[in-house]
This record gives C-alpha cells, structure tokens and sequence, in this order.
C-alpha cells in the first residue's frame, strides 16, 4: 500500500464491521446521541475498540459525527478489582470460619487474615474465645453476612456509580480500593449521510475492478494527501559535475573546441617558463608547488623552441627586456602537479603555432594542484575553469565583451574590471560581479591578453592576440548549493545525503 | 600580493585631502589596488595575542592595501602617494637626479673576485642631505623588510644593507672570508662574536634564523668593510652595529648584495627613488632613465579604444611614464623611470594607457571569431556514461588524486614498489605522498565517511588516475578509469558483475570471448580468493571485478562485505 493508505488502513483493522455496525444501530436508536463510554460499556468491549470504529466510520464520510468529551469517571484499584472479584477481606475471614470455630493462630497465616478480622470484628459477624484449650479460637457470630463493600465495587465496575452516593465512593477511596480517573470519550451523533450499512471502502483500484468495470460502484478510501511520496530507488550525479556539465556546455554553446587537459604531471617548462613566468617566482617554490621525486625530469622538449624560451627569459627579444638572469635547464625539467590548466594552453598555442595559423577558441575544466595552507575553502587540488581565444588584431575591449559574454550565461550580468598583475598576461585584470545579497562586488574570475614574451617564442605570427579567462569551478558551486566546508562537497569525506538532495543545476536561474 | 600597511591620516595628508572609506577603495580599484583591511595595530594585536595585550596600543586607523606583485615602487607611503597623485593629475611627474658629493670623488664599492663563489654582486648608492623623522623612518625600515620578503625572496636574491655614511670611510670592500676569520659586532649587540658563532646564535632568533640557511653552507661567508677595517654588514645576514643609522643620520650608504644583477639594481634603484624626496635637492639621483618609442595606433588597437596621440601620451604620464608625440606621425616617446622595473615590453606601457584610461570606460566588444566547437573524445565518452551510469542507480563519487602510499598500496594488500606510482617529494601531510593509481581507495573512504547512511551503498567515479609511463616526456600520464563498488549485509558480486554488462551494453560490446567481452578468474589480493575475475575486451585485459578481500574491508574501516569493479575506459573511444 501506498502511504496514502496507510493511515485509513491502520485505523479499519482496529475495528470489524460487527462493532461498526452494532454502533450504528445503536447511534441510529437514539435521538440526541450516545456516549462511547457508554457503548463499550454496554457492548462490555474495551473503549479503545469504540474509539477505533469511530475513527473509521469518520474516514467513511460524513456517516456519523463525533464529538470529543472528557468526564470524571470511578475505577478500581487493583485492591478493589480482587475484592469485586473474590470479595472483601472480611467476608473472606467469616466464610472460611467453620462451624467449630478457627484457631487464631491460623486464621493470621492467611493473606487477608490480619485486615478481615480487625473488620469482621468491628462489623460483629465474628467473635474471640481467648480461654479456649490450645490458644485463642475465633467463631462466627452471625448465620449470615451481607458483603456491602464487594457490591458497591461491583457496581462502580459495571459503570453505575452514579448508584453510590458521595459519602460512599469516597470512603472506598480511603480504602484505596477506588480513584477517580478522567476519561475522554465521544459523543456520538448521526452524521449527514447516516446509515446502519456500511460499504466495505477499497483501498486500491486492482486490475480485477477495471477489468470488471466493478469500480464504478466501489468507494475509495480517501488519500492522504499530506503524506510524503516513496522515494524513488536511484543514482545521483555529484554536484561538482553537474556545475561542470553546465559550464562545458557554456564554452560548447560558445563555440570553444575543448583541450585534452588528461595530464596532471606536467613539466616546470610547460607550466612556468613557457609562460614567461621567471624561475625564481615565488609561486614555483616548494611551499606553492607539489614536486616529484619520481619521475622527478621530464626528458624531452621541442629544443629550437626551448632555446627561444631560454632566450627571452634571460636575454630579451621580441621587444622585450627580459627578466636578464641565468635562465637554468635544470629549474625547467622539474616535473610537478601542475598549478594551472594554462600550461595545457601553452602546449595548445606551441602546436598551433606549428601549423599554418587559423583562429581557434578553447577551453578546459580539469584539476590543478597547489601546495598551499588548507582552509574551508581551499584544497590541495580544483578545478580550473578556463577560457582561451586566439586571433588577428583581438583587443581588451573584446576580452571584456567575451566575458560579458560567458557571465551573462552564468546569470551574472553586473561586470567590472579592476588592473591586477600575473606574469603572463599583460594587461591583467580581475573580473568583479556585483553580488545582490552581500551588496557589494566580488571577484569572480581573472583574465588577461598573454605576453608577447610567451606567445612570439612559440611562433605565433606577430599581430596574433590571445585573450583568456579563468575561475575556479569549487567557488560558483558552494555558491550554488549552498555549501560552506569545501570537504563536505569534494572528498571522500563528502555528505551523500547531500549528494543525493541535490537540485538539477540551472547556472542562470 | 604584497600588503602595504599606512596610516590613514598619514596617508589623506601627503595625498592633500581626505576619502571616505568607499571613496578611497574606488580610487584604489581603478588603479589596481586592492584597500583590503581597515583596521588597527590596537585591533592587529587583540586579534592576533588577545585583549589584554593589546591595551595601550595605537588605535590609529591603519589602510592594509594590496599591490600588486611586479609593482614594487608602490610598497610604501611615499611611492603610493606619488603613483596616485600622478594619476590624480595632482602632481608632476618627478625626475629623478644624481649629484656628485661636494668633494667630487663619488664613493666606491670594491667587489673583490672571492664574493663569486657566494654572492657575486653588489652595488650602493648614497643618499646625501636627508632629513628623517620618525614616521619617514619607520617607512624606511619597513619598506627594506617589504623587498627582502618580495623582490629579493627572502634576501636570497637580494639582502639590502643601510649604513651611516658619516661613521664610516670609503672605499669600502665586498668580499668574501672564512666565517672564522670574520668578527664584528653586529647590529643591536653589545660584543663582537665571530661569523661562526653569529650563525648559532641566530640559530633561536626568530626572524634572522630564517636567512641562515643561505650561506650557511658555503666555506667562504660574504661581508664589506671600510677602509678602516670596520665591518658593515655580513649579507644577507646582518650588519654591523657600528654604523647603524638613526633618526639623525644625514648621509645614507645603501648596498645591496645579491646572486642576480638585476633584481640587484632594481631593489637599489627603489631604496633611493623613494627615499631622495626627503633630501636636501629632492629627487637628485641620477638613473637610467630608458626611453621607448610606440606609435598610438598600437595602443588604440590593442586596448581597442581611438584616442588621439597626445591624448594617450597624457594618460601615460598620469602613470608616471612621462610621455610625448614625437610630431612623426602617431609616434609617442615614453620615458621608463628607475621606478617601473616592471616596464619590459610595449604590452606594459600599453596596460598602463588602458588603466589610465579606466578599464570600465573601454567598450565591450565581440570578438568576430568563427570557430566550430569540439568535444574532446575521452570527455565526451565520460559524460555520457556518467549519466547511464547513474540511471543505473550508482551515485557518483569525486574523490583527491593525491593520497597516502598506503591507501594505494598496504591497505589493498599490494606493495607501493609494485604500482607504477608517481611519487611527490613535498608532501605536507600523508595525504598527500602520491597520486593515485587507482580510484578504489577513493571510494572506500567515501563509504568509510557515510557509514550511517541506510544500505546498500552503491558508488561510482569515472576520473583519471596517473601512471609512470617513460614512452611520455613527463614519464608518466593519466589514464581515465571506471569504477564501482556495491556495499551492503551481502557481497553483491551479482549487482557489480550485472552493472559492468550494463556498461558493456552501453558502449556497445556483446558478452563473447574473442570480439566480445568475458571474465575470466584471477588471482588479485585486493579481492577475497576464488572471488576476483579479469574483464577481458576483445582479448585485451581491461579491468578486474571481485569481492574485495575481508583484510581490505578492515583496514578501511569498513564492516560490511564488499564488491566492486575497477576499469579503463580508454580502450573504448
């Protein structure tokens, strides 16, 4: 059964239509109503079996209509229901009183001995011969008694204590045989569409009904509509992916060709000194850069070009001063976790380069690593976001068209730009959105026109400009689904309840 | 990115008004600044020691602004405000000057050929005539701590050295000794120690113990004396206490020692560009000024704006390029200062007739680019499977490609020498000694991580893991996997053995030996014995399935049995 059902169905096992019908007829008898109390009384059935066919006849309809009561109600206590069942001590005492009389002494040993004589003696149904030979003997005084305390009980047990008087019930309660309880019941009335028969509700429609056509008599049992569904039995896609699935389709839907960014270990060359970024830059010291004992070299590069890099870096050329310091093989074969997916484009660039050149638009989202302090949001690995569009005569101005371009797709459409410094990119610039609920600007990304030191090397013809952008793909999710611990979102330590939560991933809306 | 700490109402005094907060981080944002803390040496110190020692601390606002890292002309009070005032066009342009001294005779270093095998460069310069106060000395010192840490890395490629030049007689030497045949009193101490024992007293020092390590090594130690024998300094360690500087020091001997040139002249040309303002003849030190000539169209098409040629001159001016049109043509002459090493190349000049223009004044444009997008295949292969993978009613897992050596080898029951493992030789923490070589780890830890979530867990991760490979120039590559586990009170092998047909079927390969693909046993001590099979595609060996073994189970704190698959994907594009 569905959980829609499962309440009425609960509740209709609690009582067969015999006592629903029995009710009925009874409701139907009277004119101003019954007392549920009272039926169960008169049924000699347990309340909460009334209370049971009450609640189903009310999921029925309007059958009956039920009005909750509480009233002050006598019951026995478990001292008063054995007396109403095998009589009060006293009694006990003078029935088992044979006509020859009882010793004391024996009397005493009994459970109920020490309470019935003190009471059968000060009711004088028994008496006491103390100089009787061999101890104390006890006789019946009476020929007979009449036990009022067991009646009394008996009627509070069949529900006429109004048949007692005050004085009398309380005195029971000094006895502790009685207590006075409060009870809740219903007052039961008939309802709009009263009636002594009731139709058997079906739970579900079966393929027997429609088969039949039988179902156009039935009645359903109503659902319950505040009840949650059953969830469905699935996988879940992991939230990260799902933004980067948007993101990729962003860059395809722009027209960018997308980079094979599969290699983690990357050279220092490719990933530094490619890009003009001198050996000596802090961001290629042990505390920023994960570096490898083993392979701890690369073996092989493109050497003609390698001896361009060397140059530029150490000497100048292509119009530029150079950083003029003793630019060393040894710094560039360094093999590492790459920092940025830009070394990717730089290997990109150098095989364009190589070709007959035609304008080209890239991208990539893949990991980087860095060796950096740990924090809430920062890792040791993410991923990199990364734009790349290489062409004739390409201006800044077209950088920050295209970017109002890919942000706009973001839902992000309040831009501006502020000058920053990278080593190659020149002019830099950090991109700022304004974020509507911290009311104030936050940057999102940085962007940049590549050197001329990095791009001429390659080969690339003179008047080509290459523009690039990139963010890191961690930020936009936290900010998206709500996450504020990185390592509940990436990482074996992450939530899978929240994995399995997770909307589907509109970045624009 | 360097952060430069000023004092506000320092600051509104030299630049001749005051900002509100807003107003100056505007200010700050069009430049390329960053105002990144308004706060307090009163608020520094609660902060970082607690309350109680920050009682009686200043709580004069302090501006904590980023600049940006090539930009070392701006690392102090004295070099901002000239950048912004110029920008502000609330100043000229200042010309930067040498003057002989009275006497006529310049001051000499001598660098003897011993500093070669140590630290083979120096030069100096002197500041004549200079008045200090306290706060134009504090700046001082501060800005010598900001180079150390930036330019000079750590004084590792540059250390600075300051002297009073009036205590002293040139000419002075740069040379190189054994640390036992060096003894001075260095700088604050109140006897002469030799070098060697001055290296283990810095041992517990907690700021010079850090720059030890330079020399420390080396069988010759570097130091300059003057002509009287009188040491001033053993760079890039410490000077010597005799000719420290003070407030009334008139005449300032700077040297710089260093293993590059010209980072060498670059740090020497900033101590004294910023510092002759508070000389008698301000300004007067005499630098290579370089001059570069570019024409306006080559601004107006990279920045993509149309200004007209002495338009762009001033708006390089306002950047401290003092710049012209030369009158041929749209030629503009841009003069380089001692102060913007940072200019090597045209694009740079170029950058700086764009900030001066306002980034956010340039109009948007799109790029006329025509390109036809391309998938790359693997990530394409990927994507699509991903999305059937979790319609299989697999939840995707995203685990770290760095871990322990342990998780990929002692806990799977394998030995590290055995996979082709790339190692890091920098690791901060465990986690981070290898790159994985393969995602199953990743994934018992992710179950290890969400025990309490109801079962079966059912996880999966398509990612690359990365391999020794010597036929790449990196000698290793990544290689894309597919793997899955099924954790749950049965081992399941039936729903891990089921999911990989479902992947066959998906990519398209029928269940048959030969063209097909089949499992055949294997002998695996990551999976329980009899348990493990090989997955073969079309005769190749792809990947492996299995109950993992009870030993793997324990040792990633798992309870339940296990089972899963681990494969390649590589061989279906």
């Amino acid at each position: 059964p569905t959980a829609y059902c499962l309440a009425s169905v609960s509740l209709y096992s609690m009582a067969d239509t015999g006592v629903l019908e029995t009710l009925l007829q009874r409701v139907e008898k009277v004119d101003d109503g019954v007392d549920s109390l009272a039926v169960a009384t008169s049924l000699g059935v347990d309340h909460q079996v009334i209370v049971g066919a009450v609640k189903s006849l009310q999921a029925l309809g309007d059958v009956i209509s039920a009005e909750l009561r509480s009233s002050k109600h006598w019951e026995l206590t478990e001292e008063g229901t054995e007396i109403a069942e095998q009589g009060s001590h006293e009694s006990r005492v003078f029935s088992c009183i044979p006509q020859e009389g009882l010793a004391q002494s024996e009397l005493m040993k009994l459970p109920f001995g020490k309470i019935g004589f003190s009471k059968a003696m000060s009711s004088k149904w028994i008496r006491v011969d103390k100089a009787h030979e061999g101890g104390p003997r006890i006789f019946r005084t009476v020929e007979s008694i009449d036990d009022q305390v067991r009646e009394k009980l008996l009627l509070v047990q069949k529900g006429h204590s109004t048949q007692l008087e005050e004085k009398e019930k309380n005195e029971l309660k000094k006895r502790k045989l009685l207590s006075e309880v409060t009870v809740k019941s219903y007052w039961i009335t008939k309802g709009n569409s009263f009636s002594t028969t009731i139709t058997k509700q079906e739970t579900e429609l079966t393929p027997e009904m429609i088969a039949s056509g039988n179902w156009k008599e039935k009645k359903f049992k109503p659902y319950n509509f505040e009840a949650m569904g059953v969830a469905p039995d699935c996988g879940h896609l992991h939230p990260l992916m799902k933004v980067r699935t948007q993101f990729r389709q962003i860059f395809l839907e722009m027209g960018f060709t997308e980079m094979p960014t599969n290699n983690f270990i990357e050279s220092s060359f490719w990933n530094f000194d490619s890009l003009f970024q001198p050996q000596q830059h802090p961001a290629r010291d042990q505390h920023d850069t994960f570096f490898l004992s083993d392979p701890a070299h690369a073996h092989e590069f493109p050497q003609d070009y390698l001896e361009r890099v060397k140059k530029v870096h150490s000497e100048g050329g292509y119009g530029s001063q150079g950083y003029k310091y003793d630019w060393k093989i040894e710094e560039a074969q360094k093999n590492i976790l790459r920092t940025h997916t830009t070394a990717v484009s730089a290997r990109m660039l150098y095989k364009l380069a190589q070709q007959k050149f035609t304008p080209v638009k890239y991208f990539s989202i893949d990991r980087v690593f860095r060796n950096e302090t740990l924090d809430a949001t920062h890792l040791a690995e993410f991923h990199q976001i990364e734009g790349v569009v290489a062409d004739y005569g390409l201006t800044l101005g077209d950088l920050m068209g295209v970017l109002h371009q890919f942000f706009t797709k973001l839902g992000i459409t309040k831009l501006r730009f502020k000058p920053a410094y990278n080593p190659y990119t020149e002019p830099s610039m950090e991109v700022f959105s304004y974020h509507e609920g911290l009311k104030k600007w936050v940057e999102v990304g940085n962007s940049g026109v590549f050197r001329p030191e990095m791009l001429l090397p390659m080969g690339l013809p003179e008047d080509v400009s290459v523009i690039a952008w990139g963010l890191s793909l961690e930020r936009p999710t936290m900010i998206k689904y709500g996450i504020n611990n990185i390592r509940e979102l990436v990482g074996h330590k992450v939530n899978l309840q929240m994995v399995y939560d997770s909307p589907i991933c509109r970045l624009d809306s | 990115m360097p952060t430069v700490g000023v004092k506000r109402d320092l600051l509104f005094k030299a630049l001749g008004r005051s900002y509100t907060d807003e107003e100056f981080d505007e200010l700050c944002f069009e430049f390329g600044l960053e105002l990144d803390e308004i706060t307090s040496e009163k608020e520094i110190i609660s902060r970082e020691q607690g309350d109680t020692k920050a009682s009686g601390a200043s709580d004069v606002i302090l501006y904590k602004i980023d600049v940006p890292a090539n930009r070392y002309d701006l690392l102090c009070l004295e070099g901002l405000v000239r950048g912004l005032q110029v920008f502000k066009n609330k100043l000229e342009v200042p010309r930067y000057k040498r003057v002989s001294p009275l006497s006529g005779e310049p001051q000499k270093l001598i660098i003897t050929k011993e500093t070669e095998a140590v630290r083979p460069h120096a030069v100096a310069a002197v500041l004549r005539n200079i008045t200090f106060t306290q706060e134009r000395y504090d700046s001082f010192i501060e800005l010598q701590e900001k180079l150390h840490q930036n330019i000079c890395r750590k004084r590792s490629l540059v250390a600075i050295g300051t002297h009073d030049l009036d205590t002293i007689s040139g000419p002075f030497t740069y040379t190189a000794k054994r640390p036992g045949d060096i003894s001075f009193k260095p700088l604050n101490q109140t006897k002469e120690y030799t070098a060697t024992q001055l290296m283990s007293l810095y041992k517990t020092d907690s700021h010079l113990r850090h720059y030890l390590h330079i020399i420390e090594d080396k069988p010759l130690y570097p130091v300059i004396y003057d002509s009287n024998g009188v040491v001033l300094s053993m760079p890039p360690i410490i000077n010597g206490d005799h000719s420290k500087i003070s407030l009334k020091t008139k005449n300032v001997f700077i040297e710089c020692t260093a293993t590059d040139q010209t980072k060498a002249k670059t740090v020497l040309d900033m101590m004294v560009t910023m510092f002759s303002e508070y000389c008698a003849q301000p300004f007067t030190y005499e630098l290579a000024y370089r001059k570069e000539k570019l024409s306006g169209k080559f601004i107006n098409q990279k920045v993509g704006i149309n200004e007209s040629t002495e338009k762009i001159a001033h708006l390089l001016t306002r950047m401290c390029l003092l710049s012209q049109a030369t009158g041929a043509g749209d030629e503009i002459e841009v003069e380089i200062p001692p102060t913007r090493s940072d200019i090597i190349h045209a694009c740079d000049i170029m950058e700086d007739a764009a900030i001066a223009y306002g980034f956010n004044n340039i109009t948007r444009t799109t790029p006329r680019t025509y390109t036809v997008a391309n998938q790359f295949p693997l990530n394409k292969l990927t994507e699509l499977l991903r999305q059937d993978l979790a319609a299989a009613g697999f939840t995707e897992a995203l685990n770290f490609a760095l871990c322990s050596q342990e998780d990929i080898a002692e806990k799977l029951g394998k030995k590290i020498s055995e996979m082709r493992a790339v190692h890091i030789s920098n690791p901060k923490t465990a986690e981070f000694q290898v790159a994985r070589t393969t995602l199953l780890p990743g994934l018992l830890k992710t179950i290890a991580a969400n025990r309490k979530m109801p079962l079966p867990l059912k996880l999966f991760e398509i990612s690359d893991v990365v391999l020794k490979d010597e036929t790449k120039d990196v000698g290793a590559r990544n290689s894309r996997r597919f793997c899955a586990v099924y954790y749950n009170k049965s081992p399941g092998f039936e729903v891990i053995h089921g999911l990989l047909d479902r992947t066959m079927q998906l990519l398209e390969v029928k269940p048959a030996r030969g063209e097909g693909y089949h499992i055949q046993t294997a002998d695996d001590s990551t999976f329980f014995p009899g348990r493990c099979a090989d997955i073969f595609v079309r005769g190749k060996n792809v990947g492996r399935l299995g109950v993992l073994h009870p030993d793997v189970i324990n040792r990633f704190e798992l309870t339940m049995p296990c089972s899963a698959l681990e494969m390649d994907i590589e061989p279906f594009l």
